[in-house]
């Protein structure tokens, strides 16, 4: 593995408008707050986080489907604000959580799956063929799929339809957006498994988004924990996942649960709810929800503290919180 | 302490006309539950375990048709009983738990409205009594500033806050039997552990009966004192939590279980379980065991015969093989 | 050999094979379009069967009842009061019927799709204009702004085309509207985005085959409301101009003796009843057999 990053997010910041009602003023919501990130050639990033958190948003800068606010994105350590989203979407493609959503249902499987090759204008018909059974076989869809519809398949046929679609172009990059999640479970363990497989035979870098911390554990190299438009934690996943140190990242890991008949319920001791991103916390916009709250954490926003693997942003791990502060 | 199960179901089965045939849905299912316990159904999409639950609740579409050898609800019987029994018997002791609790509460209405009208309608309360019971429902579900809430609109609040003002819905009448359909599976995770927790803790106080019916494993085996494997329509194995999942009879369930990757079981990256093949069509015929063409155990007579085995603790599973497992050739 | 794991049987039809099903099971839908098949061949073949010239006048035959009023075979549905004979009347005005139904529903179309379309996708800004031109357009009562019009320009079928085909295209920006802003959330749109396809692309070729159905459905009911307001307008005279044969003319000519002849009224009248009828059974079938809730 090489050290230098394919993808690289530097101070990204994403800021939308919310109207209130009819004759509300326009706020603000902070979608992604100064958010710095990296994807080295050949990893699996998980990226987790409650709904709302700005997971969603991320991905959709990455594709270049929103520009950032702020900040950059840079592909290869150049700058993705000069490139286009034609060249841009050889090397970066999308796997969307809902195969119901994410096929044109008025399209057949072969014009769905080729359909990146013709806007690229790549090849001729003939060509084009080839490339599609050979993805169909890839993906383990057997030929005669090819002039079916995606009313007439399963959802694991459909999802494996998207990634055929997403790969077909060889992309270097494949941001997974919960690709698993709107399966029934033993589809899902079928669809992680050509993830798995995929990766190691085209050499590809993930980003992996999901809410699901087992899924993650499972597939991920390392992992980004994103609370309210920040990442407050990156680590290892072996490292997050044995001693994760934000306190929301053991709360997200105390929350998973595991089939073991013998434990019960776990207390997550997350006593407050979400709080609403148009109005968030002061200083940690963690504070209200943390079992160990400091007297200044409502005060002082953290700051990325660096760790051997990653970093954490959390007064906890700093040395001299007020020292700073003043 | 009554002896009689709350709850008794036998032979279950649910059709459903379509233009190709007849889709059996269910068939012929058995289970009976206890006060003070929780069944868990567990199945994927079309195994016919959310229809069981609308049966249950006699909140079948119109079309469907339901039989049952026996369905009894503490003495009543589900099946004879008139509408205007079963409506008093829904809401007032046994209420139901959706999952999308955003399309089941009525957007017109306040929460305070909802809340006191099931109330209202079972019990002979004034409506102070009503609202006082709201206020402290919505507290012991863990919703600060609870008389506020009362006078908003289920849109103003999040979707965490919109299940547990359905669980509160569902326990204003201190219901005997509560069945919920996957109460969490549109929540993040960690309001699914708040909103189970909070589930088991009200069902043990009440000593209510409890079925959750959901296709996540890690639920399950937290939540279940008894655990009722739905596939294509049948309960393929039920049993106790402890057995099902330490010593899975059924090779559906054992699939189930090999597909999850649970952190510390599964080596890190390692390739997952699976099951190959798609749940069989159930429009017309269905003989022999549902999951044999899934099943890396079939022998030939699965095509026939999907026999009752019994294990002790009252584990039970339908499989031709004894144990689950194919050891030699077996005949006839 | 990679094995098929989820194995695969592609059960059910095709999205065509199953609207072609839906179609067929329709009755109301298959009433209305064989009807309406059955007046395009009749317009298309004017030539063919009318049995007279439908401008020929014949002062000698004046007002020749038809036939099932004791007239004879020669005019099989009589002849009007300048002795033309109706029944070729009334096929070459089946011309003008469908003609302008179907010219009126295409600018009409086009206009209220581009419109629509584009307000449903690119929202904002966009979506504020068009949706104040279409409570322009609303505002505007349709047959007073055509009377001026043609008091203007003067009454020609041409005319007549123009104006119905700029005045009714609201429902199309509507329907189209509302049809692009559910599509245009889908995933499927963001994919094609992310691969690199143009907006007209993505509008032509991911979001057009979707709401299309919609969009046949409007023009079934715009056709038949077009052929309802010319109707009116000729009616009223200041539609298409005599001598043309048109369904409101005849009736606007005959409605003087209506009293006496009230065939040369119910006629043209009933016949216009049936192409309306028949449209909008055949629309309302469509948006039965399209209409989501009957998708599985």
């Amino acid at each position: 593995m090489t050290n230098k990053p394919v993808l690289e997010l530097k101070n990204v910041s994403k800021t939308y408008t919310i109207k209130q009602g009819l004759f509300g003023k326009p706020k603000p919501l902070r979608a992604l707050n100064d958010v710095s990130l990296n994807l080295q050639h050949g990893e699996v990033l998980g990226l987790v986080g409650e709904s709302g958190c700005g997971k969603s948003t991320l991905a959709k800068i990455l594709l270049g489907l929103e520009a950032p606010s702020e900040g950059q994105v840079l592909v290869d350590g150049q700058a993705l604000a000069g490139q286009d989203r034609i060249a841009l979407s050889r090397r970066i493609q999308p796997i969307f959580q809902d195969p119901y959503s994410s096929l044109n249902p008025r399209k057949s499987i072969e014009d769905i799956i080729t359909l990146p090759l013709r806007v690229h204008g790549i090849g001729d018909s003939a060509s084009r063929d080839r490339e599609l059974h050979k993805m169909l076989d890839i993906v383990g869809l057997p030929a005669r799929v090819a002039r079916s519809y995606p009313s007439q398949m399963s959802g694991g046929q459909r999802q494996r339809v998207a990634i055929a679609r997403a790969l077909i172009m060889k992309p270097e990059i494949v941001i997974c957006d919960e690709p698993t999640s709107a399966l029934d479970v033993s589809v899902q363990s079928q669809i992680l498994n050509l993830l798995a497989d995929l990766r190691a035979e085209f050499g590809l870098t993930y980003l992996f988004i999901s809410h699901n911390l087992a899924v993650v554990e499972h597939l991920a190299t390392r992992v980004a924990v994103m609370y309210l438009g920040r990442i407050v934690e990156e680590a290892d996943v072996a490292t997050l996942f044995e001693t994760a140190r934000h306190p929301y990242s053991r709360a997200l890991l105390a929350s998973v649960l595991t089939p073991d008949p013998d434990m019960g319920v776990p207390d997550t001791q997350l006593g407050a709810a979400y709080p609403n991103p148009i109005a968030p916390p002061s200083g940690c916009a963690f504070h209200p929800r943390c079992a160990k709250v400091m007297p200044h954490c409502s005060r002082i926003a953290p700051w990325p503290v660096p760790t051997s693997d990653g970093h954490v942003e959390c007064h906890l791990y700093d040395q001299q919180p007020l020292q700073a502060a003043s | 302490m009554n002896d009689a199960p709350l709850l008794s179901v036998r032979g279950l089965t649910l059709d459903i006309p379509t233009s190709g045939g007849t889709l059996h849905a269910v068939r012929g299912i058995d289970f009976d539950l206890n006060r003070g316990e929780t069944l868990c159904i567990v199945g994927e999409s079309g195994s016919g375990k959310s229809l069981t639950s609308l049966a249950l609740m006699g909140l079948l579409a119109p079309k469907i048709r339901r039989t049952a050898v026996r369905m009894t609800f503490d003495g009543t019987d589900l099946q004879k009983a008139s509408r205007r029994q079963l409506r008093q018997l829904r809401g007032d002791r046994m209420s139901m738990i959706f999952q999308e609790p955003m399309t089941s509460l009525n957007p017109a209405y306040t929460i305070g409205d909802q809340l006191t009208e099931t109330l209202l309608l079972h019990k002979k309360v004034s409506r102070a009594k009503a609202r006082a019971r709201a206020i402290e429902l919505l507290e012991k579900v863990g919703i600060t500033a609870a008389e506020s809430r009362l006078s908003q609109y289920p849109h103003q609040l999040s979707g965490g806050l919109r299940q547990r003002v359905m669980i509160a819905m569902a326990l204003m009448c201190e219901p005997e039997l509560i069945i919920a359909d996957e109460p969490t599976t549109a929540l993040d995770v960690t309001i699914q552990a708040q909103i189970l927790r909070l589930l088991v803790d009200l069902q043990r106080e009440m000593n209510m009966a409890l079925i959750l019916i959901t296709h996540d494993l890690g639920v399950v085996a937290r939540v279940a004192d008894k655990v009722a494997v739905m596939y294509a329509g049948e309960l393929v194995e039920t049993g106790p939590a402890s057995a099902i999942f330490r010593n899975p009879a059924h090779p559906y369930t054992r699939g189930l279980i090999n597909c999850i990757p649970v952190p510390g079981r599964n080596e890190r990256g390692a390739r997952l379980g699976t099951i190959p093949g798609i749940v069989p069509s159930l429009v017309g015929e269905v003989t022999g065991c549902p999951f044999r063409g899934r099943c890396d155990q079939r022998v030939a007579i699965c095509d026939t015969a999907a026999p009752l085995r019994r294990l002790p603790d009252g584990h039970e599973f339908r499989c031709v093989h004894p144990d689950g497992h194919r050891h030699e050739e077996v005949t006839a | 050999m990679t094995a098929f794991p989820d194995a695969l049987e592609i059960t059910g039809p095709t999205p065509g094979q199953q609207l072609r099903r839906r179609m067929f099971g329709h009755q109301g839908f298959m009433i209305g379009a064989v009807f309406l098949v059955l007046l395009v061949i009749i317009a298309l073949l004017a030539p063919v069967l009318a049995p007279h010239d439908p401008y020929a006048q014949s002062l000698s035959n004046r007002m020749v009842r038809p036939v099932f009023m004791g007239g004879t075979w020669e005019h099989p549905l009589g002849t009007d009061h300048l002795g033309r004979d109706y029944l070729s009347r009334l096929i070459y005005g089946a011309r003008v019927s469908l003609m302008i139904g179907a010219v009126a529903a295409l600018i009409s179309g086009t206009i209220g799709t581009a419109l629509g379309v584009a307000a449903g996708y690119f929202g904002g800004r966009v979506d504020a204009v068009v949706t104040f031109l279409i409570n322009v357009r609303l505002a505007m009562p349709v047959v007073l702004v055509a009377l001026a019009v043609v008091a203007i320009l003067g009454g020609s079928l041409s005319v007549v085309i123009g104006v119905l085909g700029l005045l009714l295209w609201d429902r199309f920006a509507v329907v189209m509207r509302a049809s692009t802003l559910q599509i245009r959330g889908r995933e499927f749109v963001a994919a094609a985005r992310a691969v690199g396809c143009s907006t007209p692309r993505i509008l032509l070729s991911e979001i057009m085959p979707n709401i299309v159905n919609n969009l046949i459905v409007v023009v079934t009911l715009e056709m038949a409301h077009a052929i309802l307001l010319e109707a009116a307008l000729s009616f009223l005279g200041v539609g298409v101009q005599p001598p043309t044969p048109s369904w409101g003319l005849m009736v606007s000519e005959g409605k003087n003796m209506m009293l006496f002849e009230p065939w040369l009224v119910l006629i043209p009248g009933a016949v216009l009843f049936v192409l309306v009828l028949a449209i909008n059974l055949m629309g309302d079938g469509l948006r039965d057999v399209t209409a989501p809730e009957n998708r599985n």
